[in-house]
């Protein structure tokens, strides 16, 4: 493997990162920050664009640049267990147990479509 | 030394890692809008989620695994970078002096980049396809655990060091 893909891995990473900043902020705006909904929607679209490109059954290079380096750093478990255990602490327990049952659920659920749709491109 | 007044003491409010970019009088009012944010905050969000990223492919193109095995790699960063974002969020929120660009850098950048819900998402559907539903159900309910066990020892310890100085 090449250097320049590894180049290719660290901008990809640091230009997914900004775009979730970004469309978190954009979400939050819009929906609130009486729920993570920004978090949640960039989990959800990330693991839909992921699941596609599983089905497109990708080169080696391809799935790590497009799948691994840009969805991979788009999405985050991170930030989700943290504003899940904020919520918890401030003894909100059921929006906190919502984010992690609607994530889990609409994340698989997201990755399957995702995969389905990538399989009949 | 008495836990339930510290975390009294120092309790954040429920946001997230990006609110401080919005937060502000007009926030309240639903409005679509990118996030306010300076260039150096962006460059720093780059720079942390280059180098997260990198550590996590890295890993990924070390270790690979078979589809119904344990995925170590993902199940590791994403531990490691929620106990690291519990200690850099409760650090920089409760403890530190307001820093523009430590969060963005840490927190939203190196966390971010470093962990991913998507690989996860898309390890336990390859689980569940190759019918090893016990796996799937084990490596989702350790994943979630272990995270918010994570940011909850995490928050904890920076707490407890607050309140010894």
């Amino acid at each position: 493997m090449s250097v320049l893909v590894w180049v290719a891995v660290v901008l990809i990473g640091g230009a997914g990162s900004v775009v979730r900043f970004l469309a978190d902020g954009l979400v939050s705006s819009t929906a609130g920050r009486d729920f993570p909904f920004g978090t949640l929607a960039v989990n959800i679209s990330g693991a839909v664009i992921l699941g596609l490109l599983t089905g497109l059954a990708l080169g080696h290079d391809q799935a790590l640049l497009a799948g691994t380096a840009a969805v991979g750093s788009y999405t985050t478990f991170s930030t989700w267990m943290l504003e899940t255990q904020r919520l918890a602490e401030g003894r909100q327990h059921g929006k906190a147990i919502a984010n992690i049952a609607v994530s889990l659920v609409l994340g698989v659920a997201a990755a399957a479509l995702g995969r389905l749709i990538g399989a009949h491109l | 030394m008495s836990e339930p007044a510290i975390s009294r003491a120092g309790r954040p409010a429920a946001d997230g890692p990006t609110a401080t970019a919005t937060a502000g009088p007009s926030s309240r009012r639903p409005r679509l809008a990118l996030p306010r944010a300076d260039r150096r905050e962006i460059a720093a969000i780059f720079v942390g989620g280059a180098t997260g990223t990198l550590l996590r492919a890295a890993l990924a193109e070390a270790f690979p695994h078979a589809a119904t095995t344990w995925p170590w790699p993902t199940f590791g960063v994403n531990i490691a970078a929620a106990f690291l974002l519990g200690y850099f969020v409760t650090r920089l929120q409760e403890r530190l002096p307001l820093s523009a660009y430590r969060r963005p850098l840490l927190g939203t950048g190196l966390c971010g980049g470093l962990s991913t819900f998507s690989t996860m998402q898309v390890e336990i559907l390859k689980m569940i396809s190759a019918g090893a539903w016990g796996l799937a159900a084990g490596y989702a309910a350790a994943s979630i655990a272990a995270g918010y066990a994570a940011i909850h020892l995490a928050t904890a310890l920076v707490r407890r060091v607050r309140v010894r100085q």
